[in-house]
């Protein structure tokens, strides 16, 4: 085995040695305009684009034509919310989101917000789920977006996309998707979930960085998206800009290996997650699940170990590679806004951890993670303060703290 | 974030971890912080003639916080209660090289230390027969 091991895959993935391979001749020999349309160079180009466009798509139930490339999902993001509300502001001035979308997602509400565009955040439970009846609650006759995610980046949970998708069909508003975390990892069929837009990038399946896609719905109905960049009118003029040909035939052929592997790589990862699970809850006590127990990623373990900080626990087990909704390193100490949404204390979300498994970790991987984080949280409990006063049976929650 | 040697050799061998007696009359007991901010310290000393003979801490926190908290005991032994009083923060983040968004962790150990040395102080005058009495009685 070898360290530092990986279990960040929610940030990134690395790149498959088989998604590199199609891509390298695309950088040398291949190098051609996509949009060139008068020499072999560019039909080459273009010809690796249009692959690439018919394996995304297929992956997701689309047509290849509704395949808009971006730079990544935050890109993505950004065009559906605000190439959306430019293009139907006549029609309304109302979008619907949840507490719990990714940043590219509320930052571009709120930068709506200021805008002059009203914004409804949906609470979502305590297992960090929203609700189609909320959904369909907030619907004005001035809304027209309503954009949930479709797996938490954080905690996992998977939303039920499908009938927030059936809300907004009954009520004629275009639904936004941010799949971000969810596309290559579970089944995605816009066609089924009624899915107008969706935000979805390669690398975090095992495709380049710098490269994402936009789906935009063609028919029934056709979606129009004002653009955000201006130029070439590529991509059916949504957006302008020479395409990355190269990451773009990574990312076609990332999608196709998830669409192959899908299945049984899910099952395997569900295995390793619910060994770690239980590796590391079997065998501490005081530690909580965060997120949803079964509607989850399969990749996906969050955990919050009490009494202990997040940030320290992870510098005790430096060699793996892992991720803390503690803030310590904020300049205004704010935990996780998403664990925060779920109702968590803001002490235990200090100490939570989130495990992300991708295709190349292995069982000895999980065996040795389960054992680090056993000995570093004993290890952390043993100077913690808060675990010595709890097991001499101190209420925390009745100490009169000096909040600083 | 890189965290610099110092700062990890008292994460991973924190000096003095542990707890007096708080109740004891020779005891200052610090507790600083909250849970909801990610950061508590607990930090006490043992103090024999005006000099802190002993020093501990328990601290719920990121790794400079730990280190703040371990480097503010080594620092208390062996200190008298005058000298303990002039440890700054300062002086932790420069012997610790903590990076700007770190300098709150030593601003708390400077709390904790205040707090135990008030602690300490505190108890002292409450032990002491009240020095008015004594003159009216003399």
């Amino acid at each position: 085995m070898k360290l530092p091991i990986y279990l960040d895959n929610h940030s990134t993935t690395p790149c498959d040695p088989r998604v590199l391979e199609m891509m390298l001749p695309y950088f040398t020999e291949k190098f051609g305009n996509a949009a060139s349309r008068n020499h072999s160079f560019g039909w080459e180009a273009e010809e690796g684009v249009e692959v690439a466009r018919k394996q995304i798509a297929h992956l997701i139930h689309a047509d290849a034509k509704e395949i808009i490339f971006t730079s990544g999902a935050t890109e993505s993001d950004n065009l559906a919310l605000q190439g959306v509300v430019e293009m139907y502001r006549e029609k309304g001035d109302h979008i619907i989101t949840s507490s719990t979308e990714h940043r590219a997602v509320i930052d571009t509400a709120k930068y709506l917000e200021k805008k002059g565009i009203k914004v409804t955040f949906l609470p979502v439970d305590k297992a960090g789920m929203v609700s189609p009846d909320d959904v369909r609650n907030a619907i004005t006759d001035k809304t027209i977006l309503i954009s949930i995610m479709m797996a938490n980046n954080e905690i996992g949970t998977i939303n039920p996309v499908a009938a927030i998708g059936k809300v907004a069909k009954e009520k004629g508003i275009l639904f936004h998707c941010d799949a971000t975390q969810g596309v290559g990892k579970i089944p995605v069929n816009v066609q089924e979930m009624g899915i107008d837009l969706m935000s979805f990038t390669a690398h975090k399946i095992y495709g380049p960085k710098g490269v994402g896609a936009l789906y935009v719905r063609r028919k029934a109905p056709r979606v129009r998206l004002e653009a955000m960049m201006y130029g070439g009118g590529h991509e059916r003029g949504m957006r302008s800009g020479t395409l990355a040909v190269p990451l773009i035939v990574g990312f076609g052929k990332a999608c196709e290996l998830c669409e192959q592997e899908m299945a049984a790589e899910s099952v395997r990862m569900m295995k390793m997650r619910d060994r770690l699970q239980e590796g590391i809850m079997g065998k501490m006590d005081e530690v909580y699940l965060n997120g949803h127990p079964t509607e989850r990623l399969p990749n996906n373990l969050n955990i919050s170990f009490a009494y202990v900080e997040g940030e320290a626990l992870l510098m005790g087990v430096k060699e793996i590679a892992l991720s803390s909704g503690s803030a310590c390193t904020s300049a205004t100490l704010e935990p996780s806004y998403v664990l925060r949404a779920l109702g968590v204390g803001s002490d235990l979300a200090h100490s939570s951890i989130r495990f992300g498994l991708g295709r190349f970790n292995t069982d000895e991987e999980v065996e040795y993670t389960i054992d680090r984080m056993i000995k570093a949280v004993t290890h952390l409990r043993e100077m913690s303060p808060l675990y010595e006063m709890a097991k001499e049976g101190v209420d925390l929650k009745s100490v009169q703290w000096a909040a600083h | 974030m890189a965290y610099s040697e110092k700062v990890i050799d008292h994460y991973n061998n924190p000096r003095n971890v542990g707890s007096f007696q708080k109740d004891a009359d020779d005891v200052g007991t610090g507790i600083v912080g909250a849970p909801e901010c990610g950061d508590v310290m607990k930090l006490q000393i043992k103090v024999e003639n005006d000099t802190i003979v002993d020093a501990k801490f328990k601290t719920f926190g990121c790794g400079s916080a730990i280190a703040s908290s371990s480097l503010a005991t080594e620092w208390l032994k062996g200190k008298s209660l005058e000298q303990a009083q002039k440890i700054k923060n300062t002086d932790i983040v420069q012997e610790l090289n903590l990076p700007p968004v770190k300098i709150h962790c030593s601003v708390l150990a400077e709390d904790a230390i205040k707090a135990a040395l008030g602690d300490y102080q505190k108890k002292a005058i409450e032990k002491k027969p009240n020095p008015a009495e004594a003159v009216a009685s003399s």
